[in-house]
This record gives C-alpha cells, structure tokens and sequence, in this order.
C-alpha cells in the first residue's frame, strides 16, 4: 500500500463533542463479525420453516441414495455374515479376486469391455444423431409438418424399458423351428440382404435369430437406444437453433454467404455452447448405461448374447443374488462407477478450461 | 427478396424431409405392428403375413385382412382379473408415488431457491452428487430389503409379510434433475412478488402454495409428468424388490415381462415345454397387453407434448 491510512480515513471527528466516532456501518459491520455465530443461529432460527422444508427431502436422499453409499464398505470386505458390519476387513483382496481369479476375472473383464464397448458406440452415434435431426427440423418450414413429424418422434421416449425391449425382441425374432418364422423386421432385412448372406443366416438361426446373436447385437442395442432417445435429444438442440438471432442470418445474408454457409457459420457457431454442454452431460451419464434395458436383453448365461450383452451393471446383479459373491459385485460395479464420476468431472474441468461453459 | 434456392440447399431440404419422414414412420411402426398383431390369428402373425393390417385366418384357407379380438379377450376374462389387479396396482403406485415425489420436491426446491438459506451450497450439492455417482445395483437393493425390514418392524410385522409397494412408493422415482428443474423455476419468480406476500403477512408455506405454486405451473406439470411416467415405467426395482409370493402388488410391466418369460416363445430357455390351448398366439396376447400398457401414455401424450420442449430446455444450464 502506496499511501499510509491515516486516523481520519476511517473515524469520524465529531466537532460538537471533540472525539472521533466509528461510523455507522462500520459499527455495524464490526457487530456482525462478532457475532457471527449468534447471527448464524438466529437466521436458522428466523427461517426455520425453509429448513422444515428441506427434511423430508433430505431424509429421501439420506436414506436411499446415500445410504446404499455405506453399503460400499462391504466390497473390503468378506464373510457369510448377512450384516456386512460383521464381515471381516480383507482390504482390496476382492477387487483382486475378481481382476486375475480366473473364476471371476473372464466374466469381469468382458463385462467391462462391453460395458465401454457398448457406451463407447452410444456416445458415437447417440450424440451426433440429434443435432443432424435439429439441423433437418430446421429445414421444415411448415410448422404442421413438423409438428407431426415431432410427435412421432418423441413418442418412443415415453415408452416403457420393457414394451421396447419386448417390441425388439419380437421384431428381431428368430424362427422357432415350429411353424413359426422370424421377427417381421430380421424378415425385412433377410429380404434385403438376401438369404444366404451373413445376416440371413444369422437371421434364421432357430431359437437365437438377430436379437440373440453375438455379432448383431450391439448393433441392435444401438439402433433401440437412437430409436427411444434421438428424437427427444434433438429437441435442445432444436431450441437452440430456433434461438440464434435472426439478425446474424440477416449480416450473413448480407456478406453474400447462401444457406449452407449460413449453417456452417451462423447456426453451427450459434448451437456450440449446448452441444458442449449436452456433451459434458452425456459423458456423466456414459457408463450407467441402461443396465434395465441390458437386463431385460439378457437375463442369463443361457441367452445367445450373453458374450457382447453382459455389463457391469447385470454382473453385479446377478452375483449379488448369491451371499458368497455379493462382495465381488459390489467390487466391480464400485469401480465402474468411480470412473463414470471421474469421467463427468473431468468433461466438466476440461470444458470450463477451454470455453468456460460447464454445468456444475 | 425472393431468393433462387441454391442447388446445395434444395438437395439438403430434400434429404431433411425424405430422412424425417422415414424416420417418424419407423418410430411409429413398432406400434401399429403391436396392435394388429394382436388383433391377427396366431397363424397369420407365425408366417409373418402381418404386415400393417391385422390379418385372420389360416394356412389352409388362406389370410384376409380382419380382425380377431379374441386375444383381447383374453388379457381382459382368460387371464382372471390378474392383469387388471397388475394395471389397478400400476395406477396406484404412479398416482400415489408421484405426489409424494412431488411434495417432497417441491418443498426442497422451495428451500433451495431461497438465496438466504445458509449452506445452501452445500445443499446442493448434496443433490447434485447423487447424479455423479451411484452405490450400484446390488447396494441398493441390500438397502431396499433394510429399510423394507425398518419399515416393517415399525408396523410390528416382518419384511415377508408387508406390503411392499408402499417400500416401491416411498423409495424409488427420486430424481435429482426434476429437483434441479424445479430450483430453477421458482428462483425465476421475482422476489418483489415474495416481499410483497411477505408484507401482507404471508408465512412460508403461504408465500409457496399462493405465490410459487402458482407461479411456476407450468414447471410443476412438466414435473409431474416425468415422475408420473417414470413410475408408470419402471420394471427393474419393483422386480427385484417384490417377490414371487407378491404378484398381487405387480406392476403391469412386470407382470407383462413375467407372462413373456413363461409363455411366449421369444425368450432362449423357455422355448419349449409351454402347451397353449387357443388358436390365437401367445404372441397376440403378449401385443395386446403391450398396447394396453402404452395406452395411459398415448392418453397423456398430447397433453405432455406442449410441457416438456419447455421443461428440458429450463433442465439446462444455472447454478
């Protein structure tokens, strides 16, 4: 500090009584410090109904989202206890058990290959998919059209896991060697392929058909995810693209630049910020991949796409049925989801560094 | 000014209606499949000769276009009442389980948006952990079966004997986004509006019900309605947590889900050993209880339409 304070920059000289006096606020301010307990207190005290309010909601979140936390510590540990405070502490022994014991480790691995494998593509074709359908929304100028085309498109959204599964499973169907043929979708694209080509072959195998097949299925997979959530995704992206100025059409149009230039350097720059946003949150939710959707694909080792349709989330599942292997589930799936936490962090860290968007 | 449409955008505009108009058809398809397959005979649907139109008859005298509600019948007398105690029990978990999830949301959400509330930070962040990270599948369904058990000593009887939907209830359809949503709505309400009910010696929960509420309708309709389809939806934990020996407390998805694994032939172990008596398929009945589960969301669905374009476009981006 270049200047020294002096008495008089922050006291006042009453000339009526000759002393210097604090002023108003300052005193204020000072009380206020002092005390800062007291006041804390006697706001929660003043606003105690806010804080009533926020029980029941607190309560909800304790003891079923956070909860289920401290169940964690039974991944470091075992036993046949049904309590897992009972069970003895065997440090990082089950996360070894199921990363190199051969019993557990095939099942793990692939369940985790697949688990990425499976996000991985999601995010490949989910994300791009709904910012090329706004784009296209945004050429329909008639608004009934759109509309139409709209509700047609979201409606899957609303659908339940297992009325779509259900409709896959049927449409993918392979014959059953009864008198019954395949799904009429594996029939369509039989016709199409033609019968002696691999999807043909693959289509009419007795029992497995498309659906339960090794090689098709994530291919499928996929096709259900676009076919439930592209439509609906498109819709931020559609807002944003409504929301970009007109004056910036009318500037572009001015510089001589035609539609597609317009899209490339006027809407495309203008929807940039949701894109990264929406990035960041698909990237929170990349691995907590519908394990209720995979469940209902493959509900055991007997189903023809167990190989490429077991995730972490099924593992777990169906290990934890059994007293002995519940720690090993809660292991794998703990790891799994730590990393989709590092995951959603990261995107988020990355893109505040790089364009100060983020969402948290 | 009228513009020539250059030959780049003319082939663009022709690619966005030919690529969205094949897209809205195989969006609805799936459902117009469901439903005049389960308006066909099981012989019609087996040769795939269901195409768009229900289709009756059979092999030997040849298929016409017709319909055959038998089916139908049976998910509605044949299958006993089960069904609709599954759809009744349905009805009940998304009327109840969403009000209850709308109380609690709404009250946090209040408390939240208020800037004066101490630690409200920390509060949030309380919430917005949740949609990081999750303890798991198995975790959660340890401690579905304790607080189920803390429930069921609380009414002096045993996990075994309850009724679990009140567990399904209490429990599930949390959602820390709807939450988030909510924040949102109220803090956009001016707070002039608040210190002038505050004035007129309005307390808290006035200031919310005559002032917020109102206020952020549209929101809480939005709301409402993805809570009322999430519950209207959900399959996995009502599974896991009701038993066997509950069926009278299934939801329709699992009841639909539980006559697909025994009775249809779609599904690997259970092809055969299973004898069906009628003439329609199995595969009719299966359709027909889908379409009968996606009706109350075709109802609502126009309705839903005008709220939530807006609803996920205020989900986004504050804090």
């Amino acid at each position: 500090m270049s200047k020294l304070l002096k008495y008089d920059d922050f006291l006042i000289f009453d000339e009526a009584t000759g002393t210097y006096e604090m002023p108003a606020e300052q005193r204020v301010r000072d009380e206020t410090e002092r005390n800062h307990w007291k006041n804390t207190g006697f706001t929660i005290l003043k606003d105690w109904r806010l804080y009533l309010m926020l029980v029941p909601m607190i309560f909800v979140y304790l003891l079923w989202k956070y909860m289920p936390m401290y169940e964690l510590i039974a991944s470091f540990k075992y036993g046949t206890e049904i309590s897992a405070l009972d069970r003895d502490w065997v440090g990082v022994s089950n996360f070894a058990t199921i990363f190199t014991n051969i019993t557990y480790s095939v099942d793990f691995w692939r369940a985790f290959r697949n688990t990425f494998a499976l996000a991985f593509y999601g995010l490949l074709f989910g994300f791009p998919v709904p910012i090329i359908l706004a784009l296209f929304f945004n050429e329909i100028r008639s608004n009934i059209t759109r509309s139409i085309i709209q509700v047609c498109v979201y409606l899957p959204k609303f659908l339940s896991t297992v009325v779509v599964t259900t409709l896959a499973i049927s449409l993918f169907r392979g014959p059953d060697g009864a008198g019954s043929d395949m799904g009429i979708v594996s029939r369509f694209l039989t016709i199409i392929c033609g019968e002696g080509s691999a999807l043909g072959t693959q289509a009419s195998q007795v029992g497995n058909g498309l659906i339960y097949s090794t090689r098709y299925f994530r291919g499928l997979y996929i096709v259900t995810e676009l076919w439930e959530h592209a439509g609906y995704d498109s819709i931020v992206f559609f807002a944003a693209i409504i929301a970009v100025s007109p004056t910036s059409y009318e500037a572009a149009q001015i510089d001589g630049a035609g539609k597609m230039q317009q899209m490339r350097y006027v809407v495309i720059p203008g929807i940039l910020s949701t894109v990264v946003i929406m990035l960041i949150m698909k990237m929170g939710s990349l691995l907590s991949i519908s394990y209720e959707k995979l469940y209902l694909f493959c509900s055991g080792k007997t189903i023809g796409n167990y190989e490429v349709a077991s995730v972490v989330s099924t593992l777990a599942n169906s290990w934890g049925e059994n007293q002995d292997t519940a720690a090993y589930g809660i292991a794998g799936e703990m790891m799994n989801n730590i990393i989709g936490m590092i995951l959603v962090i990261g995107s988020n860290f990355i893109a505040r560094r790089a364009s100060d968007i983020s969402l948290y | 000014m009228k513009r020539k449409m250059e030959i780049s955008e003319l082939i663009f505009k022709i690619i966005s209606y030919v690529c969205l108009i094949i897209l809205a058809v195989l969006c609805v398809y799936p459902l117009i499949y469901a439903l005049s397959a389960s308006l066909s005979s099981s012989g019609a649907i087996n040769g795939n000769h269901v195409i768009l139109w229900p289709m009756i008859g059979n092999s030997t005298d040849g298929f016409q276009i017709g319909l055959m509600f038998e089916a139908f019948g049976y998910v509605v007398t044949t299958a006993g009442n089960t069904f609709w105690v599954a759809y009744s029990n349905t009805l009940f978990l998304c009327f109840v389980g969403t009000i209850w999830c709308l109380i609690y949301s709404i009250l946090g959400a209040y408390a939240l948006s208020k800037k004066r509330l101490l630690g409200r930070r920390g509060f949030n962040f309380f919430l917005v952990f949740t949609m990081w990270f999750a303890a798991g599948v198995v975790p959660q369904y340890l401690n579905y079966q304790r607080t189920g058990q803390i429930m069921a000593a609380m009414v002096g009887s045993t996990y075994n004997e309850i009724d679990l939907k009140w567990l399904i209830i209490l429990a599930m359809g949390m959602n820390a986004t709807n939450l988030i949503l909510l924040r949102n709505a109220f803090e956009g309400v001016p707070s002039e509006i608040e210190e002038a009910a505050r004035i007129d010696g309005a307390t808290e929960l006035q200031i919310l019900t005559k002032v917020y509420i109102p206020m952020s309708k549209a929101t809480i309709a939005t709301v409402a309605l993805f809570f009322g389809i999430s519950r209207w939806n959900g399959y996995f934990w009502a599974q896991k947590v009701l038993p066997q020996e509950q069926n009278y407390s299934w939801p329709v998805q699992v009841y639909i889900r539980d006559f697909i694994e025994n009775s249809t032939d779609l599904i690997g172990p259970y092809q055969d050993g299973f004898s069906w008596p009628y003439e329609f398929s199995t595969i009719s009945v299966m359709y027909a209880m889908v379409v009968c589960g996606v009706i109350p969301i075709l109802i609502i669905y126009p309705f839903i339409q005008k709220y939530f374009a807006k609803g996920v476009n205020m989900g986004g981006v504050k804090e």
